[in-house]
C-alpha cells in the first residue's frame, strides 16, 4: 500500500540522544574541516610524521565499517565521535534524510555528503494539508534541483512530501541524472502531466514513479505514451491520485513491457474491464494494486460492444497479491470479484469505497491476514465489529469519515473502537473519526491495545465532551499515555481541559508528534507539554488558548524540535520576537499579513506562527504573507 | 429562487443559467458529478472557508452553507479526500436511467444515469463539462441561443425533441438517447409551440 511509504515518511525517527544530520551544533569547526587529511591523530601517541599514514589507514577501515551503518540516528551519532569519522560517515552516508527542507541548504547538504545515492526531502508543515497554509509559501524543489545536478552523479533516488515540484524541475531532474531509478512524491503540488511526460521520456532506467496524494494539474497531455518504448524496468507505477484521463492502450503496452513490475496503482478513469485486462497481463506478478474505479466505464468507443466480464476468475491469478487499494467509484455488486485474495492481503485499503455493513461483511469475513486497513465509516460500528471478529493480526486501523462536517451523522462512534480494542490487541496504529466518543472505550483501548505507538482521535465536533457521562475527554487521553508505554504520536481532540496536557506531559515520555486542536484552558496546557516531553519533535497546534508565557516556557526545548506551529492561539508579535532573539538558530514565521498592522502586544487570534530550527540564515524565497522575526 | 450554479471559473455560469420545469418546482443544491478541479489553480493565496462540498479545489473561494459555519482545515481531512468520496451508486431497489450521449464531432459515446441529477441545470452544467462545451441560453420560443450546439434526445415514440422542452420527470422517464446536435440541425429543433 502506498503508506508503506507514506508511513516511511510519517514516522518520527529522530532520536532525542543525538542531534539529526539537519542540525549540527557542535561541529562548527567540523563545518570548516578540510578534507586533506591533515592531523586528526590527537591522543594517538604516535610520532607526528607518522599521524597522516595512519590517518588513511583509520579512515580505510572506518570506511569499511561505517558503509554498514544505515540507521540515520546511528550515522549521527558516529558523526559525533572526532572529525575523522565525521568525515568518513559523511562520504559513506548514502540516504540522506532531510526533515525539514529550510533546516539545512542544498549547498550545505551536498558540500557534507558527497555520495549521496537516495535523498528524502520534506517541505511543508502537515496542517498544510488542511488549507491552514496559504498556497506559495514555500518548499520549493527547485534549488535542490539544481545542486543536485552539480553535486550528485550517483542520485537515484528521491521521496519529497510536501515539497512544491514545478514541470520544470522534474524535467531537469531527469535531464541531469540519466541514471535515475525512483520517484516517489507524497503530498506534493506544482506540476502537471506536461512534466511527467517529460519526466518519464527522459528517465530510461526508472524503476519506481509513485504519485501519492499529490495534486496533479491536466495539461490534457497524455503522459503515459510518453514511456519508451520496448522493455521497461518499470517496478512500480503508482498514480491513483492523478484526476486525469489516461490513454489505456498505451498504459496496457507499458504494463505487457514491464516484466518486473510489482506495484500498480490505477487512477479512477480505469474502468474494472480495463482493470481486469491488466490482471491478464500482470496479474500473478503483482503484490500491490490499486483497482482503479472498480465499475464500469462511462466512456463507450462508438460502435464497441462492452464485454462480458468475467468477474469469478479475474483475480485468481493474482497469487502474489497482499496490498490492495483503489474502489474509487465503487460498484459493491462487483466485489466478491475479490475473493480470491483475501485471504492473503496483508493490507486493504476501501478508505473511498462508499460500502455498508452488509457489503463488508463477506469480504472481510476472509481477511485473516489482514494487519492494515483503511475504511470509511459508512461501514458503521457493525462493521467494525466484523473487523474485529476477524482481523487478529491488525496492526493498523483507520476510519475515515464519508462526511466530513462538524454536524454530520457519524455512523461510528465508542462502540466501534471498544469492539477493535477487544478484538484487536496487536493494534499498533490508529486514527479514527466520530462524533460521538467515551472515556471508557478510550481507556479500555489504552488497556487492551499495549501495543499502541500512534493514537490519532478525532471528534469531529468541536469541545465535544464524553456523550454519556458529559465529562471533558481528559480520562482518556489520559489512559492512553499511562498505558501505552510505546506510544510516540498523539492527536487529541473532544473537549479537553489542562488537565488532559497534564497526563500527557507526566506520562508521555516518548511522545514525538503531538496534533491539538480547540483543546486546553490556559498556557498551563502548553506548558506541561513542553517541561514534560523530552522526545517532542513536531508540535502542531491550532485554536487553542495558549499564549505567550507557554510559548517562552519552551525554549529549552526548541533546538530538539523540528518544528513548532501555533495558528488561531494567543500570541503576540512580541512574544514570537522575544523567542526569535533569544534563539539564533530558530526561524520564527509569521503567516498571514495582518501581523504588521498589528500593535506588538495585540493578541494575534486569526494567524500563524511557525518555528523550526535551521543551520541557516533565514530563507529568501518567503513570500509577502510570511514575516520572519 | 437565484442561486449560483457553483465553482468552475471557466464557464461564466450565472450567464448560462437556466431555469426550467414547472412553476413552483424546488431549485435543488448543485452537486457537480464531476470534478474540474485539477486545471491549474489559479494563484490564489486566500484561505478560504471551506464546506465539505464535492468537487472543490483547494484554491477557490466559496460561499459557506447557511447552516452552519463551516471552520477552515476541520475537521482534518486532506480536500482531495473530501472531493473524491464518490456519491454512492443507484440503490439496487431503483436503478439508475441510463442513457448513451453522443455529441456531433465527438469521437467518443458518453454514458450518464439521469437519476443522478435533479434537473436541467444540473444536468447539462454536467455535459458541458463532459464535452467542454457550451450550451446557449435556452428559451422556450427559441431554443438555446448563444452556441452552436443544441442538446436533443430521442423519445419512446422515436421523435427528436429538444432539451427542455417538457417537465424534468417526464423527461427522464422517455429519453431514451442523447445527441448533442450541431450547427443548422440543431436551430432546426429551435421553434416550440
Amino acid at each position: 500500500m502506498h503508506h508503506d511509504r507514506a508511513d516511511q515518511m510519517s514516522e518520527d525517527e529522530d532520536d532525542h540522544r543525538s542531534p539529526p544530520s539537519d542540525l549540527e551544533f557542535t561541529s562548527s569547526e567540523a563545518r570548516n574541516y578540510s578534507t586533506v587529511g591533515s592531523g586528526s591523530g590527537s591522543g594517538s601517541g604516535v610520532p607526528e610524521s607518522q599521524a597522516p599514514y595512519l590517518d588513511q589507514v583509520l579512515d580505510n577501515v572506518l570506511d569499511n565499517v561505517l558503509q554498514f551503518l544505515t540507521s540515520r540516528q546511528d550515522r549521527n551519532a558516529a558523526s559525533l565521535v572526532c572529525k575523522s569519522w565525521y568525515r568518513v560517515e559523511a562520504v559513506t552516508r548514502s540516504e540522506l534524510f532531510i526533515g525539514n527542507c529550510y533546516a539545512v541548504s542544498p549547498a550545505r547538504a551536498s558540500a557534507r555528503f558527497t555520495k549521496v545515492r537516495s535523498l528524502v526531502l520534506k517541505g511543508k508543515p502537515r496542517f498544510a494539508d488542511f488549507n491552514l497554509l496559504p498556497q506559495g509559501w514555500g518548499a520549493h524543489f527547485s534549488p535542490w534541483v539544481a545542486s543536485m545536478a552539480k553535486a550528485y552523479s550517483c542520485l537515484e533516488k528521491v521521496h519529497l512530501k510536501r515539497m512544491s515540484v514545478t514541470d520544470v524541475d522534474l524535467e531537469n531532474l531527469a535531464k541531469s541524472l540519466p541514471g535515475f531509478k525512483e520517484l516517489v512524491l507524497v503530498c506534493c503540488e506544482g506540476f502537471g502531466t506536461k512534466g511527467l511526460a517529460a519526466f518519464v521520456s527522459l528517465c530510461r532506467q526508472l524503476r519506481v514513479l509513485d504519485l501519492i496524494e499529490s495534486e496533479v494539474a491536466d495539461d490534457e497531455m497524455d503522459w503515459i505514451s510518453h514511456f519508451p518504448e520496448g522493455e521497461s524496468c518499470l517496478e512500480s507505477l503508482i498514480f491513483d491520485c492523478v484526476e486525469c484521463l489516461i490513454n489505456f492502450q498505451a498504459l496496457e503496452r507499458l504494463v505487457a513491457n514491464s516484466p518486473s513490475m510489482k506495484r500498480l496503482r490505477l487512477n479512477r478513469h480505469v474502468s474494472i474491464g480495463q482493470l481486469f485486462r491488466l490482471l491478464k497481463i500482470r496479474g500473478p506478478q503483482l503484490t500491490h494494486l490499486g483497482t482503479g474505479s472498480f465499475s464500469l466505464s462511462d466512456l463507450v468507443p462508438q460502435g464497441d460492444q462492452e464485454p462480458e466480464l468475467d468477474y469469478a476468475s479475474a483475480f485468481t491469478a493474482c497469487k502474489s497479491l497482499v496490498c490492495l487499494s483503489g474502489f474509487r467509484e465503487i460498484v459493491p455488486d462487483y466485489l466478491p470479484a475479490i475473493y480470491p485474495v483475501c485471504a492473503n492481503l496483508t493490507s486493504l485499503n476501501f478508505s473511498y469505497a462508499n460500502i455498508n455493513t452488509e457489503q463488508l461483511r463477506p469480504i472481510i469475513r476472509h481477511c485473516h491476514n489482514l494487519q492494515i486497513f483503511w475504511v470509511l465509516d459508512s461501514i458503521c460500528d457493525e462493521g467494525l465489529q466484523a473487523v474485529a471478529a476477524t482481523c487478529k493480526e491488525l496492526r493498523e486501523l483507520r476510519v475515515f469519515p464519508i462526511d466530513a462536517r462538524e454536524d454530520s451523522e457519524g455512523p461510528v462512534s465508542e462502540v466501534g473502537l471498544q469492539a477493535i480494542s477487544e478484538g484487536c490487541p496487536k493494534l499498533q496504529s490508529i486514527l479514527y473519526f466520530c462524533q460521538r466518543m467515551t472515556n471508557a472505550a478510550v481507556k479500555a483501548m489504552s488497556k487492551n491495545c499495549p501495543d499502541l505507538v500512534v493514537f490519532r482521535l478525532c471528534i469531529m465536533e468541536r469541545h465535544r465532551p464524553d456523550h454519556v457521562t458529559g465529562d471533558p475527554m481528559d480520562e482518556g487521553f489520559g489512559a492512553i499515555v499511562k498505558n501505552c508505554k510505546k506510544l510516540t504520536r498523539l492527536a487529541v481532540s473532544g473537549l479537553l481541559t489542562d488537565k488532559a496536557f497534564s497526563y500527557i506531559g507526566k506520562y508521555g515520555k516518548l511522545v514525538r508528534t503531538l496534533s491539538v486542536a480547540f483543546a486546553g484552558n490556559s498556557d498551563m496546557g502548553l506548558k506541561y507539554v513542553l517541561e514534560g516531553c523530552p522526545r517532542l519533535q513536531k508540535l502542531e497546534i491550532r485554536d487553542s488558548p495558549f499564549g505567550d508565557v507557554a510559548l517562552l516556557s519552551g525554549l529549552h526545548q526548541y533546538y530538539n524540535m523540528r518544528f513548532l506551529w501555533m495558528s488561531s492561539c494567543r500570541l503576540t508579535r512580541q512574544g514570537c520576537q522575544r523567542v526569535a532573539r533569544e534563539m539564533p538558530h530558530l526561524v520564527v514565521e509569521l503567516i498571514g499579513s495582518n501581523w504588521e498592522d498589528m500593535e506588538m502586544d495585540d493578541v494575534a487570534e486569526k494567524l500563524s506562527m511557525y518555528m523550526y530550527r535551521s543551520v541557516e540564515m533565514p530563507r529568501e524565497d518567503a513570500p509577502d504573507f510570511v514575516t520572519i522575526m | 429562487m437565484e442561486k449560483g450554479l457553483g465553482f468552475g471559473n471557466d464557464l461564466n455560469l450565472k450567464a448560462t443559467e437556466l431555469r426550467l420545469g414547472l412553476p413552483g418546482t424546488d431549485e435543488v443544491e448543485e452537486q457537480a458529478d464531476y470534478n474540474v478541479r485539477n486545471k491549474r489553480p489559479l494563484p490564489d493565496a486566500t484561505v478560504a472557508e471551506e464546506c465539505g462540498g464535492k468537487g472543490k479545489s483547494d484554491a477557490e473561494l466559496e460561499t459557506a452553507p447557511p447552516a452552519k459555519t463551516q471552520i477552515v482545515g476541520w475537521p482534518p481531512i486532506r480536500s482531495y479526500r473530501k472531493n473524491n468520496i464518490q456519491a454512492k451508486k443507484s440503490e439496487p431497489e431503483a436503478p439508475g436511467i441510463y442513457v448513451k450521449v453522443s455529441m456531433d464531432g465527438a469521437p467518443y459515446l458518453r454514458k450518464i444515469d439521469l437519476k443522478v441529477y435533479q434537473g436541467y441545470p444540473e444536468l447539462l452544467k454536467a455535459l458541458e463539462n463532459m464535452f467542454k462545451f457550451t450550451i446557449g441560453v435556452y428559451s422556450e420560443r427559441e431554443g438555446y441561443k448563444g452556441s452552436e450546439y443544441a442538446p436533443t434526445y430521442e423519445d419512446k415514440d422515436g421523435d427528436w425533441m429538444l432539451v427542455g422542452d417538457v417537465p424534468w420527470e417526464m423527461f427522464i422517464n422517455s429519453c431514451k438517447r442523447f445527441r448533442i446536435m450541431k450547427g443548422s440541425e440543431a436551430r432546426g429543433l429551435g421553434c416550440g409551440v
